[in-house]
């Protein structure tokens, strides 16, 4: 166990171990983060859903922008997959289809960095995807 | 002290600073009912659980009552102590004590004494409005002391005597709620407990839960027996006390009235346990002075300091928590077993009676005497030395069942040859005496000259442990006295620690010694009480016209008659004893798991 | 290090444990392992999360999904279904009691939207055996503001600010005892943390015990360097085995990591903790028989003052603070005064935990802000009466409390509205009834646990309530009397103004509340001898109705003690004067002919 002699090295422990559980405390508000829903059904597993979502998570972090990736189901564009749901603090959810890691760059580095719009949103009448789980 | 004021039911006091509300009211002649409340203001004893409720009041601003006993005064204070709040409150908690208590107060051997019953009364109750579920226990026979917990109203005067004032620890509270009580350890009976049947629970208890073994009605029937020699020896504190249960003021010295009254009530022979302490300082005072001369003389293997012996409490105590110290108290035997052991050889033979039709009695302050006596090495061939011991409270019951009308009584002198003592036999009735007669004789003994000045006032007092250093002719002599159990045991430790310089220990275990004894009357929590017993003793030994043991003639008879010299082969065995371990609390430290 | 993609919190409370959540963590860790996912996804036990109605609870992050009454078979489908392809597993959503709709985020649960947690911040959210978990939420920080920050005084300044109440039951200023105990000189002090949680349905100390010690360890050591103490006792009843070992675990890894022991942080400051156990009695948790049960003595009270806080164990001035009160230090540090004085009501300040039971949907731990009303916690947290049946009380403040009714509901809750409803706060047990309850038999309930729990020491709790009892016994029997209910009332007062400590104190508030609240069901019970909730066995009498009977002869056949006569196909009747009661033959009729009155 780390011995912690000074007021310094326990800010510093405090800082690394953070890391360790920010993923957590990013589901405590995600109203105030960046939120990154990726739609993993098999549809999007298969159009390549999982690399998209580790490249949001390691991009977003490396980039410094504090978001929280989860990953949702079927969001019922399987013609567009993969799909990804973006909602910036405070606005109305964005779907993004036929994301891949070249287009996932340009989500963050337009959209959610300077709040550009990019090609690929999927104009519905969309619902944020969990509203449309209730018990049906 | 910084002064506090307040008012209590109106009436402005003063007090000093950390008084109670309950003391604060007396001086304003206000007399707040307690019952759980116990103070022996000279003693340094006091209890106060602030568990009955009894003595609640209303201080102003509180929520609740307050119990004045416990609660100290504040500057400002308003109390009220008779409000109808207050006093519904007071009488719905007596009527509860109450409702958990046995009716049965005329034939309860408190009645008339019950602390109990005296506050219901002064309560005003006339009726208890709250019935249920009553305690039950069952009684616990000792051969000194019985133990009725239906009676019990959880004090806890008895535990605290018990453990804090004598550290012997029989005693403590068990169960909880309802079943709460207070018990030895596992409810065993108190002979299985460390009980040292010092009696000091029975002396505070308030109500008939604890009392002492009555052995009248044997008296009666011995008197009776036309085939039975009976004879009677007195404890020196008893004089001192008897009259209190007569009515008459604390400190008076009854001797004459109540060698009468043993007379009347039929007793063949009226001796004095007097004359049996002075031959105790003869077999004791020489063992000091030969311990001490062989110390001195280079053999430092000489046990030392000597321990007194003559109270059976204090022998159950180290028997019990010091048997590995077996070798430091005087082997002498107690004056009330020194008596048995002469009247039932010596006198038996001299009065041409056989020991077995003779019964020799006791009065004693003391409930350990009861216990002692039935001791197997205090017998021979089955028989006792001391038949039965009477308490002073016994005595008074019986007298009073004898139609004796005790405060008109005249004088009467003690029989001879074993009525005859010295002031220095009386003071055994008081803390500080027994040394001090020790003392008178040893220096005369070992210094060859006489004493200038008999009265050794640094020996004497109320502290729990006192000390002096008595000159023996340019040797020092230190002495150290300890009365209370609890005060016993700190010297023992100071022995055991090698931290003592003492030559000779007195030690007692009832407060102010024998007048303070489990076996007295009742002293209601009033200190002045023991104190003017203890300035009567004083004074019947100023009165005395030998004040010196070894110069009592009988003593010196007996010596040439029957015993030889003291420490002889017969002393030995008739006035000597050895002690038994009777530790029954072991601890065990259980073996940590590794 | 590969990036995590998601935490599985499985609750490690007692409560959960019991119902093999430690094998539901096995079978996610051994399916993670299976999928080659034990790198992105962590499997965390945690504490209590508070919602023990429906444990085991399985919480998925950061995606708030909350499973509810998992079991080890469940695993497999988590995993294969959530955590590989997305698809939440529907089936162990959370179904709210009133909507009837299946919760997919935490976050709109109405157990927890009207929660507010400070003292219960880490439970259900970190692993409590793990120090860094606790570090990296902000653990030993305040601590470490405190030594270098702060002076003692400064520090004692603003617990006194912040309004913090002791949250073990009395509402005594939590900054005013630190204050008295830092005045008083001695050569040793002693910070002492009482664990006796005694309250029967009460368990909010042992869950922040299990979910969260270092909050506690953290507080403790904090009141060490105000009070000048250097050396910290936890009371702890040997009853919570899991607190214990959490405690346990707490302080060697604290003290492993230099935050407890000697020259905490380079300060020179010295703190350590030691373990007493308590053996379980209710009185215990009283602060002078709490001291002496550690000294070795009869756990009895004594009469204050003095206070612990002048003198304490072994005559040493303690600060003796309870576990929720300790669990609120840390924030009220990092986060100061005012922000934590902007919660709750005047007197009353930030949240309360209460552990709500009883016959209420969602029985739980919650937590609220001072001033949420008893109608917000038992409709809206508590979703409501069980069976749609109707509220009739709410009993706070445990066995010492008194009972609440719908008059109250709009309350808000705090120290000073309950005591003048003729309740109190007490260490937070909140106990619903439903309209079948009899509140007489309510009421000797209670006052016969504190009957039994009475050390003995002064006459009016220790006669007093036990003659309370036997007469709350003749009234249920039928055979009270209009002069019992005076009797009891005057009992009752009595005892709480007489009694030497709070236990007898408060002992007869439930008889005394229920009196004020329910009058009409003591005279039914003694003047009419009936009893209106039909609970009372002695007042009911069975009865067979003609019409409705079939002489099938099954209520005759089940009838314990033959009561029952009449021959096959004609009616039966039954002889109260053998009945004993037991309702066997109305559970056993088919045809609703057996009726209670």
């Amino acid at each position: 166990m780390t011995k912690v002699k000074t007021l310094a090295d326990l800010k510093k422990l405090r800082e690394d171990l953070q890391e360790k559980i920010r993923l957590r405390e990013s589901g405590e508000h995600p109203e105030s983060l960046v939120q990154v829903k990726v739609a993993m059904a098999t549809c999007g597993i298969a159009s390549g859903a999982k690399d998209v979502m580790t490249f949001f998570m390691e991009e977003l972090e490396k980039r410094g922008i504090d978001a929280v990736v989860t990953q949702t189901g079927c969001m019922g564009y399987c013609y567009a997959e993969p799909t990804v749901e973006i909602t910036l603090p405070g606005q109305s959810p964005l779907v993004f289809g036929f994301v891949n890691s070249r287009k996932a760059d340009e989500i963050i580095e337009k959209y959610i960095k300077k709040g550009e719009l990019v090609d690929g949103i999927i104009p519905v009448t969309y619902q944020s995807i969990n509203d449309n789980q209730k018990e049906g | 002290m910084d002064k506090i004021n307040l008012t209590i039911d109106n009436k402005p006091v003063q007090v000093d600073s950390g008084t109670s509300i309950l003391k604060a009211a007396e001086q304003v002649g206000i007399k707040i009912p307690t019952l759980c409340y116990l103070h022996l203001e000279d003693l340094n004893i006091e209890n106060k659980p602030g568990g009955c409720r009894i003595c609640v009041v209303e201080v102003q601003g509180r929520r609740n009552l307050a119990p004045s006993c416990a609660t100290v005064c504040m500057e400002g204070m308003v109390v009220r102590t008779n409000t109808v709040r207050v006093m519904n409150a007071r009488r719905t908690v007596m009527e509860l004590i109450l409702s958990d208590h046995p009716s049965d107060c005329l034939v309860c051997a408190k009645s008339g004494k019950c602390d109990l019953q005296k506050t219901a009364q002064d309560l005003g109750i006339r009726e208890v409005h709250y019935k249920g579920e009553q305690s039950h226990y069952k009684e616990d026979r000792s051969p000194s002391i019985i133990r009725d917990m239906d009676k019990c109203i959880l004090c806890r005067r008895c535990e605290m005597m018990c453990n804090e004032f004598q550290t012997v620890g029989a005693l403590s509270g068990v169960n909880r709620g309802f079943d709460a009580v207070v018990a030895p350890a596992f409810e065993q009976d108190l002979v299985k407990s460390t009980c040292t049947f010092c009696g000091q629970c029975v002396a505070v208890c308030p109500t008939g839960a604890l009392t002492e073994v009555d052995h009248t009605d044997n008296i009666i029937r011995a008197l009776a027996n036309p085939k039975k020699t009976v004879i009677v020896q007195t404890a020196p504190a008893v004089r001192a006390a008897l009259g209190e249960e007569f009515g008459m003021e604390p400190g008076t010295l009854v001797t004459g009235k109540l060698v009468t009254a043993l007379k009347q009530l039929g007793f063949d022979y009226v001796f004095d346990t007097d004359f049996a302490a002075d031959l105790t300082i003869m077999e004791e005072g020489t063992e000091l002075l030969t311990r001490l001369t062989s110390y001195l003389n280079g053999n430092k293997e000489v046990p030392l300091p000597i321990l007194t012996s003559c109270c059976p409490a204090w022998v159950n105590f180290f028997e019990e928590y010091y048997p590995e110290m077996e070798d430091i108290p005087s082997t002498a035997r107690s004056p009330q077993q020194m008596f048995g052991a002469i009247a039932k050889t010596y006198f038996a033979n001299k009065i041409g009676v056989d020991r077995k039709e003779l019964v020799v009695t006791s009065i004693m302050p003391c409930l350990a005497k009861k216990f002692e006596c039935q001791r197997e090495e205090f017998k021979t061939d089955g028989n006792p030395d001391v038949d039965f011991s009477l308490s002073t409270r016994e005595l008074a019951a019986l007298i009073k069942q004898s139609n004796i009308d005790f405060l008109s009584l005249p004088d009467s002198d003690f029989d001879a040859p074993m009525g005859e003592s010295t002031g220095a036999a009386v003071i055994f009735g008081t803390t500080g005496g027994v040394i001090e007669a020790a003392v008178r004789t040893a220096y005369e003994v070992y210094t060859g000259k006489p004493l200038q000045k008999i009265d050794f006032e640094e020996l004497r007092g109320m502290e729990g442990i006192r000390h002096a250093t008595i000159d023996f002719n340019g040797l020092p002599i230190n002495i150290g006295i300890a009365h209370g159990l609890g005060n016993a045991r700190k010297l023992l430790d100071s022995i055991k620690a090698g931290t003592c310089n003492f030559h000779a220990i007195e030690i007692m275990a009832c407060p102010g010694g024998c007048i303070g004894g489990g076996g007295q009357p009742l002293h209601h929590g009033q200190s002045s009480v023991i104190m003017a017993r203890q300035r009567a003793i004083y004074q019947e030994d100023a009165n005395k016209p030998i004040r010196k043991s070894h110069e009592n003639p009988y003593i010196t008879k007996l010596y040439e008659e029957f015993l030889g010299k003291p420490l002889s082969e017969k002393s030995h065995h008739l006035l000597h004893t050895h002690y038994f371990n009777r530790s029954k609390v072991k601890v065990v430290i259980p073996k940590s798991k590794s | 290090m590969v990036t995590q993609k998601m935490n599985i919190m499985v609750c490690g409370g007692t409560g959960c444990k019991s119902s093999n959540s430690e094998l539901i963590v096995t079978e996610l860790r051994r399916e993670l392992q299976e999928n080659g996912l034990a790198d992105e996804v962590q499997v965390v036990q945690t504490g209590c999360f508070g919602f023990c109605e429906k444990g085991p609870v399985v919480k998925i992050l950061p995606d708030n999904t909350f499973y509810v009454t998992v079991t080890p078979e469940d695993a497999h489908e988590i995993i294969a279904e959530h955590i590989i392809k997305g698809r939440k597993v529907h089936r162990l959503l959370f179904k709210d009691p009133v909507t009837e709709e299946y919760i997919n985020d935490s976050k709109g649960m109405n157990f927890y939207k009207k929660q507010l947690r400070i003292a219960l911040r880490n439970c259900g959210f970190i692993n409590p055996e793990n120090i860094d978990e606790a570090i990296a939420r902000d653990g030993y920080a305040a601590l470490a503001k405190c030594l270098t920050e702060y002076t003692p005084a400064e520090v004692v300044d603003i617990i006194k600010k912040s309004g913090l109440r002791g949250r073990g039951g009395g509402g005594f200023p939590t900054g005013l005892k630190w204050e008295i105990t830092a005045k008083v000189k001695a050569d040793q002090k002693y910070v002492i943390c009482n664990a006796d949680e005694g309250d029967p349905g009460a368990f909010m100390d042992r869950s922040i015990l299990e979910g969260d010690p270092h909050s506690v360890i953290e507080a403790m050591a904090i009141n060490g360097y105000c009070t000048g103490s250097n050396k910290g006792l936890v009371y702890i009843r040997a009853e919570y085995p899991l607190a214990i070992e959490r405690l346990k675990i707490a302080i060697n890894q604290a003290h492993e990591s230099g935050l407890l022991g000697k020259d905490i942080l380079g300060t020179g400051f010295d703190f350590d903790i030691e373990l007493r156990y308590g053996a379980g009695a209710f009185v215990c948790g009283e602060e002078t028989a709490l001291i002496h049960s550690m000294e070795g003595k009869r756990g009895e009270p004594t009469f204050k003052p003095p206070f612990p806080s002048e003198e304490g164990y072994l005559g040493k001035p303690s600060n003796v603070n309870n576990v929720e009160t300790y669990a609120n230090i840390s924030p009220i540090i990092l986060k100061g005064s005012d922000w934590f004085s902007s919660i709750g009501t005047e007197k009353s300040k930030g949240t309360k935990v209460f552990a709500l039971a009883g016959n209420v949907n969602n029985v739980g731990l919650v937590e609220v802000p001072m001033g949420t009303t008893l109608r917000e916690v038992i409709f809206e947290i508590g979703g409501g009466i069980r069976n749609g049946k109707k509220f009739k009380a709410v009993q706070t403040g445990g066995p010492s409390g008194g009972c609440l009714t719908v008059k109250h509901l709009d309350l808000p809750i705090d120290y000073d509205n309950l005591i003048a409803s003729g309740s109190m706060m007490g260490s937070g047990g909140m106990i619903v009834v439903d309209e079948d309850t009899c509140m007489v038999s309510l009421a000797k309930f209670y006052l016969d646990f504190t009957v039994e729990e009475s050390c003995g020491k002064c006459s009016p709790c220790r006669i007093g309530n036990k003659r309370m009892s036997e007469i709350l016994e003749t009234i249920t029997k039928g055979k009270g009397t209009p002069e019992d209910l005076d009797r009891l009332r005057n009992l009752g007062e009595v005892i709480k103004d007489t009694s030497l400590c709070g236990l007898g104190q408060t002992s007869p508030n439930p008889v005394l509340s229920t009196m004020a609240n329910f009058m009409n069901e003591y005279e039914a019970h003694v003047i009419d001898h009936k009893c209106p909730a039909g609970k009372c066995r002695d007042l009911m009498t069975y009865r067979i109705e003609a019409e409705n009977c079939v002489g099938c002869t099954a209520c005759a056949r089940v009838c314990p003690v033959s009561a029952i006569s009449g021959e096959r196909k004609e009616v039966h009747t039954i002889d109260t004067s053998i009945c004993i009661k037991c309702g066997a033959c109305m559970e056993k009729c088919k045809f609703n002919a057996v009726f209670v009155s």
